[in-house]
Order: C-alpha cells, then sequence, then structure tokens
C-alpha cells in the first residue's frame, strides 16, 4: 500500500499545472477563488517563461563550459559588457511591471472587505472563532450553528469576523480568500458559493493544542433547501443565550457540529468589546 | 528559594522527551569526561574559550550551528514522521502540546542558532582575511558576541530536559504567547533565549560593520572590496538596523509576562497587531541577513571555480545595497490576509516584488560568470550551481505569495513552507555548505573530502526536492501549516514522499559529518601547503593555511578588485627587508565568563528565581569592570619573530 503510494504521489505532484483530481485551491466553487486560481496560474506562467530559460542556460553553461571542454572559448578577463547588463536589469524589470498590475488589480477587486456584484440580497453571516471551534451566527435569521455552516448557493454572503480567543484564520479554500478573525477586532470577508456541495473549511492560523481539530464543513444548498434548513433549525435548536454562551467558549476540542434555534441577537457585538469588570 | 522550579520539570512520565533529555545528559557529560581525562581542559581553554582571534570565533560559530543543526533537523524528522502517520482518525505518536513544542523549536533553532551563527560565523573567519587586516575591530566583544549567541543555544536545549518549550510557532505571536494563553516556561525560555544570543547577534553586527568601514588594507576602497565583504556589510547593517527592534518587542512581551502591563494583550488597551508589526519589521530583514551573505559566497565560488572575473561587480554591489533598502520596505506582506485594506496589500506586494528586480540580477550575473569560464566542478561549485535552479523555483513561488490575491488563498499553507524552506534551504543552507567547503582548508590546513563533498550535496538536493514540492502540492490542495493530525486521507501519500525526502537529507548530514572525520584520518596527504589550493581571487588565499594569527606578516597592498589573482598575475613580489613589530589582542575570558552568568541570569528569569537573576546580572556586571580595570591586553610580536615565520612560509622545505 505505502510503496503504491510512493509512485503515485511524484504523478500527482507533476499534475500541479492541470490538476488530475482537483481539490482545494485548485477546485474553486466560487467566483472569488476562480478568480484567485487564474490570478495564481497567470502569475506563475508570467515568471515561468523567465525561470525555465534561467534554469536551462545555467545547466547549459555549466555544462558546456566544464573544464574539460576545450571546445568552449574561456576569457578569463571579460567581466562586464553594458549591453547584456541593460538586459539583466530590463527583464525582471519587466516582469515585476507585468506582475505589479495584476497585483494591483487584484488587490482591489479581490479584497476581501469588498461587497460581491449580485442581483440577490446578500446573507450577512458572524464568525467567531473559539478554542478551538467556530460559531456562526446568522443575525438576520435569529439562528446559529458550530462548526456547520450552511449557505445557499448563488447568493453572495457577507461575513463579520472576530475571535473569543487568540487570532484564527477562517479559510474555505475552495471558496476563496481568508481572513484572520482577532479578539476585540471585526474583519470583514465577502465569499459566493456557485454550486452546491460539501466544503471543508479549517484555521489556517495557529491557536493552541486544539488547533488541528479546527475544521468546518460548509454546506452550500439552493435557496429553497437554505429555507427549508433555517425552519428546521428554528423548531428544534435551543436558545444561544449568555449561559448558553458562556457554556460554549470553554475550551474544547473535536467539537460535534450543533445548531441553535434562537440567538441573542448583540451576541456578536459582545463578543468584539466585552464589557470589563 | 527556586522560583518555580520543581521536580515536575523534569518530564519523568513522558518517554519520548525523557528519552531525549537523558540523551543529551549523557552525551555532555561523556564530553566532558572525556575532555577532563585526555587533560584536553587547559587547551580548550586557552586556545579555544578564551580567544579571541576572529579565525577560531569563526570556526566556533560554525561548529555551534553544525551541532544545532543536528538537533533541529531531529525536530524536522520527528514532524515528518508524526505527518506521515496521522492522517484520518490517526493521532500519531506526538500529542499536540508535544508537537507544537517540536515546531516552535524547529523554526526557533534552524534561523537564530543553525542559519544566523554559520553565516555570522563565516563572516567573522572570512571577512578580516579578505580585507587584508589582522582581525575585527573590537575582538574581545567578537568573543562576547560569539558566546553570548552559544548561551541563548544553550538555553534552548536546557528547555529539553527542564521544563518545556515555546507551543506558539517560532515568532511567538500573541494573544497566544499572552500569559493568559501560555501560562507555562516555555515562552519565557524562548524570549529569554532569543533575547540573550539577540544582544550577541546586535554586538557581532556592530563589530562587522565597524571592521569593513575602518579597518582594510591599504589601497583596499570599497570599489576593490570582495562582494563577500560587501554582502557581509550590508547583512551587518541590516542587523544592527533590525535586532533592536526584535529585542524591543520581546521586552515588551516580557513586560507583560512578568508584571502585568498591556503593550499585546487583548484587554487593558493593549494591541497584538502591533506586535505583529513589529516582529516583522525584524523578520523580513532577518531573511535578508541570511541570504545576504549566501549570495557573497556563491558570488566568490562560482568566479573562483569559473577561474573568471565575478561577471558586473558594479551591478552586484548595486544589487545587494537595494536589497538591503528595500527588505525594509515589505515586512507587511507577512500578513495581507490581516484585512488592512486593498491599497496597503497592493502597495506592499509590489514593493516585495521589486526585490525581485536586484536578486533576478544577481542570478543573471553568475550565469554570466560561468559564461566563458573554465568550470572546475568541485564541491563549493556543486553547491552553487544547485543554489542557482533551486532558488528560482523559491523566487517564482515567493514573488507569487507577495501577489495579494494569491496570497490570500496560500497564506499560511504548506505552500507557503514549502516555499520559505525553498530559499532557507536552497540559498542560505546551500551557501552556508558551499562556504564551509570552500573555505575548510584555509581554516585547517588540509581539504575536505570531494567524493563524501559530493554525496552530501547530491542527497540534500534530492532530499530537498523530494521533502518540499509534495508540501507545494498540499498546500495548493488546502493543507495549512502547523497541523498535528488531518483528516483528508488522501494528503497522506504526500507527507509519505515528504518523509523519505526528509531521510534522503538525513543522508547528506551523515555525509557531511563522514566527510569531515574521514578528511580528519586523511589530514596528512589532504595538506594545502601552498594556502591557495583553488586558485582563488582574493587576499585570504594570499596567507598560509592556516593562517599565523596575525593573518599577515605584512598587510598586503591592493591595487585593484581580486587583489590575490591580480599579484598572482604580476608574479611573486619579493618579501621585505624588514617587518614592522605589530601588537595583538590577548587572549580574554571575557566573553566566556560573561556569557555564563547570562546563562544564569536567563534561567533564573525563566524560573523566577529572582534572587539568582539579580547575583547573574552582578556578576556579569563586575566581569565587564574587572575587565575594564586589566591594563595589558596586547601581546607584541616583533619584526625579527616575524621575518623568522616568513621565512619558513615562503621556503617550507628549510623549516625541517
Amino acid at each position: 500500500m505505502r510503496s503504491y503510494s510512493l509512485i503515485i504521489s511524484p504523478l500527482a505532484a507533476a499534475c500541479l499545472v492541470a490538476p488530475c483530481r482537483a481539490q482545494g485551491v485548485l477546485d474553486p466553487q466560487g467566483p472569488v477563488a476562480a478568480a484567485e486560481r487564474l490570478i495564481l496560474l497567470n502569475a506563475t506562467a508570467i515568471m515561468l517563461v523567465v525561470v525555465l530559460p534561467v534554469i536551462v542556460l545555467t545547466l547549459a553553461f555549466a555544462w558546456w563550459y566544464r573544464a574539460s571542454n576545450t571546445r568552449a572559448e574561456y576569457q578569463p578577463d571579460w567581466s562586464y559588457s553594458g549591453h547584456i547588463e541593460l538586459v539583466t536589469w530590463s527583464i525582471p524589470a519587466m516582469v515585476v511591471i507585468l506582475l505589479a498590475a495584476v497585483g494591483w488589480i487584484g488587490s482591489h477587486q479581490l479584497d476581501p472587505a469588498r461587497k460581491l456584484q449580485s442581483n440577490s440580497r446578500p446573507i450577512r453571516i458572524e464568525v467567531v472563532s473559539l478554542d478551538w471551534q467556530w460559531l456562526f451566527i446568522y443575525p438576520d435569521q435569529g439562528v446559529a450553528a458550530v462548526n456547520d455552516l450552511v449557505i445557499p448557493t448563488g447568493i453572495p454572503v457577507e461575513f463579520a469576523l472576530t475571535s473569543a480567543t487568540v487570532m484564527n484564520s477562517f479559510f474555505v479554500p475552495q471558496l476563496g480568500s481568508q481572513i484572520y478573525t482577532m479578539p476585540g477586532m471585526t474583519t470583514r470577508l465577502n465569499l459566493l458559493a456557485a454550486h452546491p456541495g460539501d466544503y471543508p473549511g479549517l484555521s489556517a492560523n495557529f491557536s493552541g493544542d486544539g488547533f488541528s481539530d479546527m475544521r468546518f464543513l460548509v454546506h452550500a444548498v439552493p435557496a429553497t433547501e437554505f429555507t427549508n434548513w433555517l425552519a428546521r433549525t428554528r423548531e428544534a435548536g435551543p436558545t444561544l443565550n449568555a449561559d448558553a454562551y458562556s457554556q460554549l467558549a470553554r475550551p474544547t476540542g473535536n467539537a460535534q457540529p450543533r445548531t441553535y434555534g434562537s440567538v441573542d441577537p448583540n451576541l456578536f457585538e459582545r463578543i468584539v468589546t466585552p464589557t470589563e469588570h | 528559594m527556586l522560583g518555580k522550579l520543581s521536580w515536575d520539570a523534569i518530564p519523568f512520565n513522558q518517554p519520548i522527551p525523557m528519552a531525549a533529555s537523558l540523551f543529551i545528559v549523557v552525551v555532555v557529560l561523556g564530553i566532558s569526561v572525556l575532555i577532563i581525562w585526555k587533560g584536553w581542559w587547559p587547551y580548550l581553554w586557552r586556545e579555544w574559550l578564551t580567544s579571541v582571534d576572529h579565525k577560531r570565533i569563526g570556526v566556533m560559530y560554525v561548529l555551534l550551528a553544525l551541532v544545532l543543526l543536528l538537533r533541529g533537523f531531529i525536530d524536522a524528522i520527528m514532524m515528518r514522521t508524526q505527518l506521515a502517520i496521522a492522517a484520518g482518525g490517526a493521532q500519531g505518536y506526538l500529542p499536540p502540546e508535544h508537537y507544537d513544542q517540536i515546531f516552535s523549536a524547529h523554526g526557533t533553532i534552524m534561523i537564530f542558532f543553525m542559519a544566523m551563527p554559520f553565516m555570522v560565523g563565516l563572516m567573522n573567519f572570512v571577512v578580516p582575511l579578505q580585507l587584508g587586516v589582522r582581525d575585527v575591530a573590537f575582538p574581545v566583544l567578537n568573543a562576547t558576541s560569539f558566546w553570548l549567541t552559544a548561551s541563548g543555544a544553550l538555553l534552548v536545549n536546557i528547555s529539553l530536559v527542564v521544563g518545556e518549550f515555546a507551543r506558539t510557532g517560532w515568532l511567538a505571536y500573541p494573544p497566544l504567547s499572552e500569559l493568559q494563553f501560555s501560562p507555562g516556561v516555555g515562552l519565557d525560555y524562548y524570549l529569554w533565549a532569543l533575547q540573550i544570543s539577540g544582544i550577541g547577534t546586535l554586538l557581532a553586527g556592530i563589530n562587522m560593520v565597524t571592521t569593513i568601514l575602518k579597518l582594510r588594507a591599504p589601497g583596499m576602497t570599497y570599489m576593490r572590496m570582495p562582494v563577500f565583504c560587501w554582502t557581509s556589510l550590508t547583512s551587518s547593517m541590516l542587523i544592527v538596523a533590525a535586532f533592536p527592534i526584535l529585542t524591543a518587542t520581546f521586552g515588551m512581551l516580557l513586560l507583560d509576562r512578568y508584571v502585568g502591563m498591556h503593550f499585546f494583550t487583548t484587554d487593558g488597551g493593549g494591541n497584538f497587531m502591533m506586535y505583529i508589526n513589529l516582529i516583522w519589521a525584524w523578520g523580513h530583514p532577518e531573511v535578508y541577513i541570511l541570504v545576504l551573505p549566501a549570495f557573497g559566497i556563491f558570488s566568490e565560488v562560482i568566479a573562483t571555480f569559473a577561474g573568471k572575473q565575478l561577471f558586473g561587480y558594479r551591478s552586484m554591489v548595486l544589487a545587494t545595497l537595494a536589497i538591503c533598502v528595500l527588505s525594509f520596505m515589505v515586512w507587511l506582506h507577512h500578513f495581507f490576509t490581516m484585512g488592512a485594506g486593498a491599497d496597503v496589500n497592493a502597495v506592499f506586494g509590489i514593493m516585495s516584488m521589486i526585490i525581485a528586480i536586484p536578486t533576478g540580477v544577481k542570478l543573471f550575473n553568475w550565469l554570466f560568470t560561468i559564461y566563458r569560464g573554465r568550470l572546475r566542478f568541485e564541491v563549493p561549485l556543486l553547491w552553487a550551481i544547485g543554489f542557482m535552479v533551486t532558488f528560482v523555483v523559491g523566487g517564482l513561488t515567493g514573488v507569487l505569495l507577495a501577489v495579494p490575491p494569491a496570497d490570500f488563498v496560500l497564506h499560511n499553507s504548506l505552500f507557503l513552507v514549502a516555499h520559505f524552506h525553498n530559499v532557507i534551504i536552497g540559498a542560505v543552507l546551500f551557501g552556508a555548505m558551499a562556504g564551509y567547503n570552500y573555505w575548510f582548508p584555509k581554516a585547517f590546513g588540509f581539504t575536505l573530502d570531494k567524493r563524501l563533498g559530493a554525496v552530501s550535496f547530491w542527497c540534500w538536493l534530492i532530499g530537498f526536492y523530494l521533502a518540499f514540492i509534495p508540501l507545494y502540492v498540499l498546500g495548493l490542495l488546502g493543507m495549512t501549516r502547523r497541523m498535528q493530525h488531518y483528516a483528508d486521507v488522501s494528503w497522506q501519500p504526500y507527507l509519505i514522499v515528504a518523509e523519505v525526502g526528509a531521510l534522503i537529507i538525513l543522508g547528506g548530514i551523515v555525509a557531511t559529518i563522514a566527510q569531515l572525520v574521514v578528511s580528519i584520518r586523511t589530514r596528512e596527504r589532504r595538506r594545502d601547503l601552498t594556502g591557495d589550493p583553488w586558485h582563488g581571487r582574493t587576499l585570504e588565499w594570499s596567507t598560509t593555511s592556516p593562517p599565523p594569527p596575525y593573518n599577515f606578516a605584512a598587510l598586503p597592498e591592493v591595487e585593484s578588485l581580486d587583489a590575490f589573482w591580480a599579484m598572482k598575475q604580476r608574479g611573486p613580489a619579493m618579501p621585505p627587508d624588514h617587518y614592522q613589530s605589530i601588537e595583538m589582542p590577548s587572549n580574554s575570558p571575557n566573553g566566556f565568563v560573561t556569557a555564563f552568568f547570562a546563562v544564569v541570569t536567563g534561567f533564573a528569569m525563566i524560573w523566577h528565581i529572582w534572587w539568582m537573576a539579580i547575583l547573574g546580572v552582578a556578576c556579569a556586571l563586575l566581569t565587564l569592570l574587572i575587565f575594564g580595570w586589566k591594563e595589558r591586553r596586547e601581546v607584541e610580536i616583533s619584526g625579527a619573530q616575524l621575518a623568522e615565520a616568513e621565512r619558513v612560509r615562503l621556503r617550507p622545505g628549510d623549516a625541517a
């Protein structure tokens, strides 16, 4: 079994540019992730235009100018050529100018705080990272969920994020951009799931012993199904009030997903700015 | 009486840390007993521990780096093994509280106690020789710098036996590193070890800048300095500018932890984002502190083994200075995902990309140095060619990470881990190994075994690609760093390949050790009597191997770039009729004793043993005072002695 894996992996590595079995960042399921993958591939292609010749030339020159090759020219005192120097400064400069344009435009178009263009009204979700689980509050719908994030497809999601403990990073590779969750502060992120499916999410910033289990699953479902889910959750779940929250905020590893049918509307604000005693 | 220290600090109930502790204790005791039994102690004390000779200090720095490379690598292979098995529901063999210490220790050790001492050591050994002078500007301070670095390394390793190490990652971001979330002594070990060694590094930087600016052989103008001296100068200037930031930042975190202040806490008006900005205002220049000397080494090695002047010397110097300045303007690219806003992210992204221009120029210049050269494939050149091919890949992925929208999906992923290992191994470690093989004969008077050197190189090169290409892929698949186990079993094959890669790198490390042992045993037939085994171009090759304590009996006159090459072209010069007497600094235990008390103070602070901390600081100050009152600090070597030594050197046949 293991030796089999050993053969497969380098092959998989070779499929870096054209993934055989796309996953993660290479398998975008929304416009943000798709745009970011495109930038990733474009920037790589732009640089390979220079990098590949440099690698080939290095090996070719090293081979041809080996001491034992009597046919190779040898000019021990040749150390300056204005023309070559012009080229050696220009080539990286031109590549960087091109990439800078990509970076500038991309930074603005894909700024995590920038709202996505859409005909549908966006849905707001508040995210709180805890030790070591994720709390998702739907302020307009009055429900909340832990470690399971249900979102409707085709509708922009506006995330407001904070942390109740240390810093984490909210990241769903197939939906695109990550953003840090920070105690006492609110960060913003806008994503959209184009297709229904289950997409793994994780914390991308180390937050202590339970960090590896700080995973969640994003269920992107059609709008009608999302409405059904809301109704079910409202009926079934308990209330997330101050008591339930302080219970939840205790450090826990490997927490099971669960939902709350109603939630204190000011909970997120109170987590961002706790009243000090 | 003993603060927080008690028998609980020894990990009796944890088999892996206990075994590691026992192993370390046994090795240290074994070496000490051997030294005492063989009667080597007086020699060690006289010739090494109290030495203020820049060459000896350089050798000790490199030795420290090689030992800590082993320690850091053991951490690495433990992590790779854990991740090769901890897939799906499996938890592997390392629980999180242990695994977290290992990755924190790996990063801390490899950067601060492997890469830094290796580079500072090579600079220490080579720069005064290349400048054609007799020592650095402040020899006793130089010894103190080294011993303070060694003190930090010692404290980190004591944490393995007594207590624990940090579990926060190698940069200890608050709020995780604040007392509320990291109450243990692990983080205090981290902070005090790095405070002590950081002061050592700062002093070493000041010493090196002063040496290069103020002490050069007659005629050695700035534009006649070897490129390695230029990169050492810029690297040291970065040390002088950046390390105070690190000391201040850690100082504030210590105040938070020890006296309840609120610089970086989540309450009381603290702001941990400030720490993250400050630590990277040091941390990004730190990358260039490490890599610039490596660039210098490659410049020397490629020019020497191509038998050709370095192409585009002026461009090279300009590119080095450009990197030096730009390195302070890019720190924010380490946290594009903190929500800074589009304009800020874009500006810092573009600044980071701009560094690729001078770096690219350097690569092209090395390429055109090879062009129309005559390459001798000695071991240092292998490392240099391996570097050129590997480094462009690391450069590519680095520029990719500098594009903010790409970083939004790659930040903190294994792609990032693969990237910085690609540049730290591919440039810094390859550079250190090239320098080690290149200057070893100068330091010891015999060459290193070529075949084992080549084995080491190929193991490192192949092992590197096997270990890190899978991590690039895993990063794209969505695996983040610092995970102790993972749910997705489809990641496991990549991690098994990475483990195989790490084992091949282990082969490279073993080959390096074997190379050293074999070379020492066969040293008589690999003696270098010429002082110039590689047909070198710069002044260090103009003196004997190993050089006399004073390096040069008469300071060389420099008339051009590649001064020694030019001397050889002109033919042998007549030795002068008489030599002027010189004064060399006499040995001093100041550095060793100060560092000893620094360890005592650090240990006491970590365990809250206040009386011991006060005693440690008082004794360190007293040492300084005693040194200050000492009257005789130099030994004189007369002109006649120098003339005799030179007569022997120039006609080695007559010596017997």
